[in-house]
């Protein structure tokens, strides 16, 4: 089941003109800067704001187009948005069953966790005769999360559900996320602005800017692209998916093994071999040799392919490489590029000086 | 202590409050919700006339009423020409002016409350599948509880303590249309100050204990904090 969209929308002189999908399954990321019409484009989506000129559909099912228009209560969705929005005269138990109950009465919604099992994927055995206001922010949206996945949506909208918390908090709930993205085949839609968080669980990447979609793709093509702004910014980095290939006990070494070839990193705590984890590695952290050093601290090192340089600054260039089929970004300065006479097809080394493990 | 004729005028005092009350939060709930949410700009104007009631006096009111309830106006000339029964000096004369003249008392603190419940709270209602009405009955009542508590109180006494609409179009009917507020006017004419102090007392500390009851109830609630 794929979500399709298409707005041409007009308000308070913005200008909203995107069309879309979602795929069956996985984390579709929203990414933008604040003000792109992220939010507005969720709240089309869900109902909750009527455009005229519009079309959403889930496959075959009809949820606006010229002649139809779905309310919010008749769209088989789950949307969480910052503050959770827990009803404060309930507890969380009555809470969660809010949307349960209600949705319980249509027959399509059949299909769908049920609520043992949304408690227990979120953790919320321990919380459920509490009050909203006695929850922390993370526990907040973790119920909020649940409530909306109570009424066993076919997509899951979530409007920066984390934005709200702090570090921490966010930190304790992504394991929550990446749980549900494995155990539930149930398409979201994530709305961010954070590139940690997009790096960490999304699959896919709706590229935003000033109310229209600019790209869509992978997550790793369209981190690595070079004539998209991810690539060109300070944070730029290469994600890659790669599995735990085997552990060195003497140096406390964990080698991983990706498309490319492999890794070594400092071992990260409770990872079996075979596990799949997610990686990142900052075009900053990348440094670019003529012949591998025998001499350096560095313990990545990589051979690769330039592909293609484009100019960053007027300091430095934005080098994409090419590790046999897998992209990955350095960022470098324009006297190296010519110190090491650099140019597209040019075999070099690729010296990782970190990688970091998105668990 | 009290004569006949006073606990009659308090029997019609407490019915004529409670008629009046019942009817105000049928109507006024649904305007109040419609004032809290709109964004016509029409809005001001309706607020403007909800709000009437609190700066005009009572006589004002008391007499366009008359002339409108009585038998040449437009509303009693129509009903008498439909047969119907005449509206002043009528108990359903004095609703209809208890409604209208008690309308900001239920309205405001009604509107007030609704307005304070938070748009993002009905719009997760809405995407947990419950429709307009249910959405109103499971999340804006529960959190409008104060409000409407507030509201009830106010109309309540407040029509218990009017006097000069009453005056103008009830008259003063024992058993009909004479309340409580208009019997002590009349002991006091009498110079029979022991009965005023009774009726007199008996509302001061009747209307002291229901205001008393709102706040203690709405502290323990948090006004205003859904």
């Amino acid at each position: 089941m794929r979500l399709h969209f298409r707005f041409d929308h007009r308000r308070d002189g913005f200008h909203l003109q995107a069309a879309g999908e979602v795929p069956t399954a996985g984390i579709t990321a929203l990414f933008g800067p604040s003000g792109c019409g992220k939010s507005t484009l969720l709240r089309l989506i869900a109902g909750l704001e009527r455009c005229n000129n519009g079309e959403v559909r889930m496959e075959q099912d009809i949820w606006q187009n010229e002649q139809t228009f779905l309310p919010p209560h008749h769209r088989p969705i789950g949307y969480v948005i910052q503050e959770g929005q827990l009803f404060p005269h309930l507890n969380v138990r009555d809470n969660l069953r809010y949307g349960w109950k209600r949705a319980g009465r249509s027959t399509e919604a059949a299909a769908g966790p049920d609520f043992d099992t949304v408690i227990a994927l979120l953790g919320l055995t321990e919380l459920l005769a509490r009050r909203p206001e006695q929850l922390s922010g993370g526990q907040r949206q973790r119920v909020a999360i649940g409530r909306a996945l109570l009424t066993r949506p076919r997509v899951l909208l979530l409007d920066e559900p984390l934005a709200a918390l702090d570090r921490e908090a966010k930190h304790a709930i992504l394991p929550y996320l990446e749980r549900l993205h494995r155990e539930l085949a149930l398409p979201v839609l994530y709305v961010s602005h954070d590139t940690d968080e997009v790096a960490r669980i999304a699959d896919r990447l709706l590229l935003m800017e000033a109310g229209r979609i600019q790209a869509a793709g992978e997550l790793t093509g369209m981190l690595t692209h070079p004539d998209l702004p991810l690539a060109r910014s300070e944070q730029a980095e290469t994600v890659l998916e790669a599995t735990i290939s085997s552990h060195d006990t003497d140096y406390h070494l964990t080698r991983l093994r990706f498309a490319g070839g492999e890794l070594s990193l400092a071992t990260p705590a409770e990872l079996a071999t075979g596990e799949p984890v997610r990686i990142r590695i900052l075009a900053r952290d990348v440094s670019l040799a003529l012949s591998p050093a025998t001499d350096s601290s560095i313990l990545n090192i990589l051979p690769a392919r330039v592909s293609e340089i484009r100019p960053l600054n007027p300091a430095q260039a934005l080098v994409c490489l090419d590790l046999g089929g897998t992209p990955l970004l350095a960022h470098i300065t324009h006297r190296s590029v010519d110190a090491l006479g650099l140019a597209p097809g040019s075999p070099v080394y690729a010296q990782i000086k970190s990688v970091a493990l998105l668990v | 202590m009290f004569s006949p004729a006073d606990i009659a005028s308090l029997w019609v005092t407490l019915k004529l409050a409670s008629v009046t009350t019942l009817i105000l939060l049928l109507l006024g709930t649904p305007l109040a919700w419609w004032l809290a949410r709109t964004r016509r700009r029409g809005k001001v104007v309706i607020e403007a006339l909800v709000a009437l009631p609190l700066v005009l006096p009572p006589t004002v009111l008391g007499f366009y009423l008359l002339v409108a309830l009585g038998p040449h106006g437009p509303v009693g000339g129509l009903l008498a020409w439909l047969g119907g029964p005449s509206l002043v000096f009528s108990f359903t004369g004095l609703v209809i002016g208890s409604v209208i003249y008690s309308l900001p008392f239920v309205v405001q603190p009604l509107q007030a409350s609704f307005s304070a419940i938070p748009a993002g709270l009905l719009d997760a209602a809405a995407t947990l599948r419950a429709a307009p009405l249910d959405r109103f009955f499971s999340l804006v009542l529960p959190l409008a509880r104060p409000g409407v508590l507030t509201a009830v109180v106010l109309g309540f006494a407040h029509t218990v303590g009017e006097f000069g609409v009453v005056l103008m179009i009830g008259g003063n009917i024992p058993g009909q249309t004479q309340v409580l507020s208009i019997s002590i006017y009349d002991h006091v004419e009498a110079l029979e100050y022991g009965q005023a102090h009774w009726l007199a007392g008996s509302l001061l500390a009747f209307s002291f204990l229901m205001l008393l009851l709102v706040y203690r109830f709405n502290r323990r609630f948090g006004l205003g904090r859904p």
